[in-house]
């Protein structure tokens, strides 16, 4: 198989290299480190397998797999489990490889890709919070695209593999994390006042102590949170 | 007493070819301080989400010179950097120094 290897640090680029080179099937026909260059790379070249790190600066590995059309193959390495559910979103990973990668995991994951001979295109991420105009935001709950108005939102809450979206009219339970749904939300409307949950500033009733009161809701308030709130209200 | 950083895993997927120990080795001696001094110029103006960049991409070499227990102080500290914390910051530090005395070593 002839391989890549997309990963910002030197440090896993030698080492999936040197791994790599320990596995007779497998062809390196280079290394990258960010995706833009192996982009330009894979515009004229063809490869059946990509070691592809997820955290990278300015476009993550996700970012990758979502611009290239027909990926090939993808063994994911990265340091973070947190990614493995949404990895399970895309056909082409065959893999998913914690950093510090042992020969042994590094071993089965080739034998993975070596088994799995149809590659897909990447299937929509049903954990996908999706945006259209400005103040839309579009969630994917059991295959359907459900508009939500964002100024009716008043409380995000992660629980595990889910958020929890509360609005004045209905509640959603969406396959998502709190970080991308932030991401999707305005600044200007609504903080993170905890790990767990987000807020809209606009519908808070009351502040007392460590807890926000919205709606029914009493949200507790994180120590390192808490300035910045305080920050964003309009204090007499 | 403290764990101390060692070659057993960058021995374990060289497998005895030397010269790729060499080569690892010295692409950790290069990269490790210039992380460092990124890592040390963010968290000093409290640059949240920097220092937690770059402490992520220092756990990789803290894990990769067989720091285990280093390593989950590492993933705490990136993980309360994010949440704007620095708790951990002074194990954290701890970690990096036993890490630069140990790269003057080999």
């Amino acid at each position: 198989m002839n391989s890549i290897i997309i990963d910002d640090e030197a440090t896993a680029r030698a080492i999936i290299g040197q791994l790599c080179s320990n596995v007779p099937s497998l062809n390196v026909l280079g290394e990258f480190p960010n995706a833009m260059q192996a982009i330009k790379y894979l515009n004229s070249n063809e490869v059946d397998l990509i070691f592809l790190d997820i955290h990278m600066p300015d476009f993550t590995g996700f970012d990758f797999i979502d611009t290239i059309k027909n990926p090939p193959k993808i063994i994911l390495t990265t340091s973070d489990p947190n990614f493995a559910i949404q990895a399970f979103g895309y056909d082409c990973i065959v893999d998913y490889l914690v950093k510090p990668i042992t020969p042994e995991r590094f071993q089965k994951a080739i034998k993975k890709a070596e088994v799995i001979k149809s590659v897909a295109v990447p299937k929509v991420d049903s954990s996908k919070v999706e945006t259209s105009s400005g103040s839309d935001l579009y969630v994917n709950i059991d295959r359907r695209l459900i508009k939500i108005d964002i100024p009716s939102i008043y409380l995000v809450e992660a629980k595990g593999d889910y958020i929890y979206v509360k609005t004045e009219n209905k509640n959603y339970t969406v396959h998502s994390t709190l970080k991308k749904i932030e991401d999707r939300l305005p600044d200007s409307l609504f903080l993170k006042i905890h790990r767990s949950f987000i807020i809209n500033i606009d519908k808070i009733i009351d502040i007392e102590d460590n807890s926000v009161l919205i709606k029914k809701d009493v949200i507790p308030v994180s120590r390192s949170n808490r300035p910045e709130l305080i920050k964003r209200l309009n204090l007499l | 007493m403290m764990e101390q950083p060692n070659l057993s895993y960058i021995q374990g997927v060289s497998c005895g070819d030397k010269t790729f120990e060499h080569k690892l080795i010295g692409i950790i001696k290069n990269e490790f301080p210039i992380e460092k001094q990124v890592y040390i110029a963010n968290i000093t103006c409290l640059n949240y989400k920097l220092s937690a960049d770059i402490v992520h991409k220092l756990k990789h070499k803290i894990s990769i010179l067989g720091l285990v227990k280093s390593y989950e102080i590492a993933i705490c500290y990136e993980h309360n950097l994010l949440e704007k914390s620095i708790e951990g910051r002074e194990d954290f530090e701890s970690i990096l120094q036993r890490i630069t005395e140990f790269l003057e070593t080999i």
